[in-house]
């Protein structure tokens, strides 16, 4: 377990020490700030155009209107932001030959994969930590509800666990960067879009694709609902990335 | 400390190693020496557990390296070809995650650090990020990441490539000074810096283990006494017969430049000092010396020789060591040996 605390620290020390940080954290800052702000403004014309036609309005709730889009919302930023964090995980060590350190050092695979996971993770949980600035503002006006919101971000912290495990695993399969970055991005579009076959297939194959996408998942998170099925599809998910990462770890001392 | 028992390592259906065998007492240093692509390296990852080997085992400070890989790591400071070195980090705090990450208490890591800071001499730099310094400088960062946990081996890959003379006098040094409490092994296409730093010598050449030995028995080995070359202008046949006949002459060689120019190689026996005598005896027979020189064999010429020629002449060369006269041996021997003899004089 230290030895897992020992490479995520150096993660984070890199991210920090290097542009990464704080290019991704200001962007993402910017970029949920305007998604939060869309909402609030989107909440305050409808609730004015409810306040003169009480008959179409729905109950007006913060947690429906606000809470709800933004995190949803989320994982926008997410798809873009998460190959920067992720891309240089194992691509970056075997250009440089810094990976014969790590396989050459009395850690075990599994510590090498979940430090790097898990440094990842702290940098997205400083992403999550500036987004709740935005909410702050949101509890000092109002009164949402806070257990929804704490449903809703687990939601988002576990799409980002898988996310990164995804884009770690995919790491490891090459020495580029770029080709990492790039590839990344590609997996997280289509797994983002395949629910779409769900539109116009009704046959195993839909419900299996749209089982596999990420957005559906994370809905009933965002709304506060807590479901089983979903933790176990995104936990599944970190799971079965983390395990690729150990494999391709394996073969990467094959091929050296 | 370290025993290897016919390991071999393939590649698709390259063989990059093939059933190797050797072994390395405590506290020596051994100096793996072969042309690039020989298999160094490749040995030489099996060992740290990088790789797995295709087949045999290798044990090191008793834990075999398929088996126990972590026992093994934790023995083991490893300095890759090039130096494992993270460039947004600065030196001080790379050797302390490398301290962590090998395992030293972090009550100790205090301690280790100035030690390798000061066995590398790299205090003056502690702060700097590691990818603004110098490639000798970033060498000598990789050497203090081997050293850090003070390891019982120590496994360096072309540890001087890329250092300047004075950088490379240093290194050097720095090795000679850590054998006894460490077991080292070193790669090297560089003669001299066997012959400098090493207790014993193991030549690889094309995945095999050409040749096991201290230098100077290699040397020896290769080489029965002194010998010089001569370039005398004068009937070759006379010149050659004057001067096998002399005292301490075991034997004269006559090899012919594209112009015709005759110049001979002789051989001394053993002990015996005949330059002053071959000059004489050119001049009383009225020819002209042109030139004189020390042709000893050196361990470039014994290394050229063991990985360019076939085992054929390997074996050539042991006997020759041995004292057989290549001249009188031919007509002993089946033909085809005879031409691949010539091939190899023709070749030298």
């Amino acid at each position: 377990m230290s030895n897992v605390l020992t490479i995520a620290r150096r993660e984070l020390q890199v991210y920090f020490s290097s542009p990464i940080a704080y290019i991704v954290l200001a962007m993402f800052g910017v970029i949920f700030g305007f998604f939060f702000y869309s909402a609030v403004a989107f909440f305050q014309t409808f609730s004015a155009q409810a306040a003169m036609n009480p008959g179409m309005a729905p109950p007006l709730n913060v947690n429906q209107f606000i809470i709800e889009p933004t995190l949803g919302n989320f994982t926008i930023i997410l798809l873009f932001l998460a190959p920067m964090i992720t891309m240089r995980l194992f691509a970056e060590e075997q250009r440089q030959g810094t990976i014969e350190l790590l396989l050459t050092s009395p850690v075990s695979d599994y510590e090498i994969i979940l430090g790097k996971w898990l440094g990842a993770m702290l940098l997205y949980a400083c992403m999550l930590t500036v987004s709740l600035i935005n909410f702050a503002v949101l509890f000092y006006f109002t009164t949402p509800d806070w257990r929804a919101l704490a449903v809703g971000y687990l939601g988002v912290l576990l799409v980002g666990g898988a996310l990164l495990a995804i884009g770690e695993f995919i790491s490891t399969l090459t020495k580029n960067q770029i080709v990492a970055g790039a590839l990344t991005f590609g997996v997280f579009l289509l797994l983002w879009v395949l629910d779409w076959v769900n539109q116009y297939s009704t046959t195993m194959v839909g419900k299996v694709c749209s089982y596999l996408a990420f957005p559906p998942h994370l809905q009933q998170f965002t709304k506060g609902v807590l479901e089983l099925k979903d933790v176990v599809y995104y936990v599944s998910v970190i799971v079965l990335g983390l395990f690729l990462s150990k494999r391709s770890l394996e073969s990467i001392r094959w091929k050296a | 400390m370290i025993k290897v028992e016919g390991v071999s390592k393939r590649y698709g259906s390259t063989r990059a190693v093939r059933n190797i065998s050797f072994e390395v007492r405590r506290g020596e240093i051994v100096g793996f020496l072969g042309p690039n692509g020989a298999g160094k390296t490749t040995t030489m990852r099996i060992l740290t557990g990088f790789l797995p080997p295709t087949e045999g085992r290798a044990i090191v400070a008793g834990y075999d390296v398929s088996e126990d890989p972590l026992e093994v790591k934790k023995r083991i400071g490893y300095l890759p070809e090039n130096p494992p070195v993270y460039p947004e980090m600065d030196v001080e705090g790379y050797l302390r995650f490398v301290a962590r990450l090998k395992g030293v208490p972090s009550s100790e890591i205090p301690s280790r650090l100035e030690n390798a800071l000061d066995r590398v001499s790299i205090g003056h730099v502690r702060s700097k990020l590691i990818g603004k310094l110098s490639k000798g400088y970033r060498q000598r960062v990789g050497l203090a990441q081997a050293l850090i946990h003070s390891p019982d081996v120590l496994v360096l890959d072309e540890p001087t490539v890329g250092l300047d003379p004075k950088q490379i006098i240093e290194v050097r040094e720095l090795i000679k000074s850590l054998a006894g409490e460490h077991t080292i092994i070193l790669s090297t296409h560089i003669l001299s810096e066997v012959a400098s730093t090493c207790n014993r010598i193991i030549i690889i050449n094309e995945g095999e283990i050409e040749a096991s030995d201290t230098p100077a028995n290699l040397t020896a080995r290769m080489q029965g006494g002194e010998s010089t070359e001569i370039e005398v202008d004068g009937p070759a046949a006379d010149v050659e017969r004057t001067l096998a006949a002399l005292e301490g002459v075991e034997r004269v060689t006559r090899n012919e430049d594209a112009n015709g120019h005759a110049s001979f190689t002789v051989d001394a026996t053993t002990g015996a000092a005949i330059r002053a005598e071959l000059a004489r005896a050119v001049v009383n027979a009225g020819w002209g010396l042109h030139g004189m020189r020390s042709a000893g064999m050196s361990l470039e010429d014994i290394f050229l020789k063991l990985t360019t020629e076939d085992h054929e002449d390997l074996r050539q060369a042991e006997n020759l060591a041995h004292g057989h006269q290549f001249h009188t041996l031919p007509a002993a021997q089946p033909s085809d040996d005879a031409a691949e003899e010539e091939k190899g004089e023709a070749q030298e």
